[in-house]
């Protein structure tokens, strides 16, 4: 192992990253690195596991057996890319049971957005319209951030993240063309979803106690306004072609810069669910909780079975 | 075709279809809920796996009796007495204990059952059959390496699994008995006999369960009726939540 | 609250596919398993729903060997100075194909 110095490995840790070279698990890395990227990886890790669930409530009541599927076989998207960014983690020592746990004792955060309740099929449309939406625009970001395991992650995961937008606006458009419940439907929806998606790119950046440091060693790409701006300008046309309305008053289109200007986002209403005290905290927590718990018996099954396998396995190599 | 032979083969396609569709909702039900991420992405495999074959089962049911029906008409609109699924695939889906033995259960008959359609002198089932074969048999070596891990893995996990197969016993002498229509059908080359897969089915149990240190539960008791539209007290509840949104909105487009 | 922490590990295991189009196994990610057939299972589970698989080779990540970032300069073989291993220092005729 070859003696090295740190202030040396700095530097050349700071090169790479100013070269767009990308740092692979066994590199050297500053400690703070490490960390940032061990929380911001099982964050979005967490938030792909929970997230499963508002969406998995509809699979048993989808409409139609296509929808069911389709449905299915997202929400089983959304537990793959958990287990992408879980391995992505992985890679810099972390053990899944240390990142579960943080989870679970609220050390970790997932994204707020899951913390809204998905009350109707609509919901379900929204979410995949938007929420899936908004992801994309943040994931294609992260497609260039510094982090080997991370970035390759992110394009697996882009891959397989554009069919959940075009289901969610599929059935978002089908509504939307059918009866005026169903129209209803899904303008109740848009109503629900709209700011939470907003809220889903984080506070303004220079509130954000992590972001410059995470622009500065290229895990983050774009700041939190850049993305929100980009998802408002490609949203704010489909709602159009929908037919249905933003909640948003001060919506309009600039003409000089060709962005969309947009109302303030409620902050309170931001800090509120992000610290504890939205609709649904509570219950997705638990419901992560108790699904580990209840699982336990089956994975020391697991392991209990292999242990024996082994001995035996041991026992007749001895023999 | 006449009218009897094509009416017997909707009516033995929508059983078939209804077997698949009940048992994936069963299984669609451990979402977010499984044991590990693991399992959550392999659970959902299978379920959509049951689901994809019961919409190939309702197709081709659509397809024979042109009256308009299509797969959603199928599965939406028939309340419990007209369901005709075996009854071992609409029990609650338990500990995951309980849905893995009654998996293995299901499974091992469905390998050979669906080997068997394969060859059916229909070649839409026979087309299903094959590819449905080919899921099971992969279903089959899951199902069967858990029976094997919880049989044999801690005694909590042992007492689960035996608990389970004991619940599901009484309910696997549906899955060898044929009905009226699907008789006929096998007479006419249509389809196997379902009665002639029984002493393989439980020799393949038996040496399953055997190592797994599971028991084989007595012959004690046995519940019917699934073909009959005579359901248990689950059913009813199953199709509440499947079908409320198709209730609620009739004849929309979703 | 949550379970005590098992006093064991659940093994991670590497997993490689070659795709049908493919010529090599391409490392695509880690997933947990008691054994390796439970992570050949859960490996066609997670990594080939869109049916990207021919071949899945899963190793438990303690077995793999890998070079260090330190081993760097003497490790590597310098390439600049063996630029005839590079099939672009030639210069071939265009109408000579399949070269």
């Amino acid at each position: 192992m070859p003696d090295f110095d740190a202030s040396e490995m700095q530097a050349r840790f700071d090169a790479r990253i100013g070269a767009e070279e990308r740092i692979e698990p066994k590199d050297w890395m500053p400690d703070a690195y490490r960390r940032n990227l061990i929380r911001q990886m099982s964050q979005h890790a967490h938030s792909e596991v929970i997230g499963m669930q508002p969406e998995g409530n509809w699979i048993s009541r989808a409409p139609t057996l296509k929808r069911k599927a389709i449905l299915l076989a997202k929400v089983q998207d959304e537990a793959g890319h958990g287990l992408y960014l879980y391995s992505a983690t992985e890679t810099l020592g972390a053990t899944r049971e240390s990142l579960v746990d943080a989870l679970h004792e609220s050390r970790a955060k997932y994204a707020s957005i899951f913390n809204y309740p998905s009350l109707t099929w609509a919901d379900v449309g929204a979410i995949g319209w938007l929420v899936d939406g908004a992801a994309i625009v943040n994931q294609i970001s992260l497609q260039r951030t510094s982090y080997g395991p991370y970035a390759r992650a992110m394009v697996r995961i882009c891959k397989e993240e554009s069919f959940h937008m075009r289901q969610g606006y599929e059935i978002m458009l089908t509504l939307c063309r059918g009866s005026n419940d169903q129209r209803a439907m899904a303008q109740d929806a848009l109503d629900r979803w709209w700011w939470p998606s907003l809220m889903m790119f984080g506070p303004h950046d220079a509130e954000s106690a992590h972001s410059a440091q995470s622009m500065q060693w290229k895990l983050k790409r774009q700041s939190n306004d850049e993305l929100r701006q980009k998802f408002v300008d490609q949203t704010v046309p489909q709602a159009e072609y929908l037919g249905i309305r933003i909640p948003d008053p001060k919506l309009r289109l600039d003409a000089a810069t060709g962005h969309y200007a947009f109302g303030e986002i409620d902050w309170r209403e931001f800090q509120r669910v992000v610290s504890g005290d939205g609709p649904c905290n509570r219950e997705r927590l638990a419901h992560h909780v108790r699904a580990h718990d209840d699982g336990a018996w089956v994975r020391e099954a697991a392991h209990a079975y292999q242990a024996k396998r082994a001995a035996r396995d041991r026992v007749e190599a001895a023999s | 075709m006449s009218t009897g032979a094509s009416s017997d083969l909707c009516a033995y396609s929508i059983a078939l279809g209804d077997d698949a569709l009940i048992l994936g909702q069963r299984l669609a039900e451990w979402v977010s809920n499984a044991p590990s991420l693991e399992e959550e992405l392999a659970l959902a495999n299978v379920a959509l796996d049951h689901i994809g074959r019961a919409r190939m089962f309702y197709g081709h049911a659509a397809a024979v009796a042109a009256d308009g029906r299509d797969e959603d008409t199928i599965a939406f609109g028939r309340d419990t007495r007209t369901f005709t699924n075996l009854l071992i695939n609409e029990l609650p889906r338990g500990d995951f204990a309980f849905t893995m033995v009654r998996q293995f259960l299901v499974d091992a008959f469905n390998v050979p059952f669906l080997a068997a359609l394969a060859g059916s002198n229909e070649p839409t089932l026979a087309a299903i059959g094959e590819k449905a074969l080919k899921e099971s048999t992969y279903h089959l070596r899951r199902s069967r390496d858990w029976v094997q891990r919880l049989g044999d893995g801690t005694q909590e996990s042992h007492d689960r699994a035996q608990r389970a197969a004991d619940e599901l016993w009484g309910y696997t002498r549906e899955l060898f008995e044929p009905f009226a229509a699907e008789a006929r059908l096998t007479t006419g080359g249509v389809t196997a006999d379902r009665a002639a897969l029984q002493p393989l089915w439980r020799q393949q149990v038996a040496a399953t369960f055997d190592e797994a240190t599971l028991r084989i539960p007595e012959d004690a008791w046995s519940i019917r009726g699934g073909r009959d539209g005579v359901h248990t007290e689950h059913l009813g509840y199953l199709l509440a939540e499947m079908q409320f949104m198709q209730r609620a909105y009739p004849g929309q487009r979703w | 609250m949550t379970d005590m922490m098992p006093l064991y590990e659940v093994p991670l295991y590497e997993v490689f596919i070659r795709s049908k189009r493919g010529l090599d196994h391409r490392h695509v990610g880690s997933l947990h398993a008691e054994d390796s057939e439970q992570a050949l299972e859960y490996a066609r589970d997670v990594y080939t729903r869109r049916g990207e698989g021919v071949s899945i080779w899963v190793v438990k990540s303690s077995d793999i060997v890998a070079s260090q970032e330190g081993d760097g300069a003497s490790f590597y073989d310098p390439q600049d100075d063996k630029p005839y291993r590079h099939a672009t220092f030639y210069k071939v005729p265009d109408e000579v194909s399949n070269l």
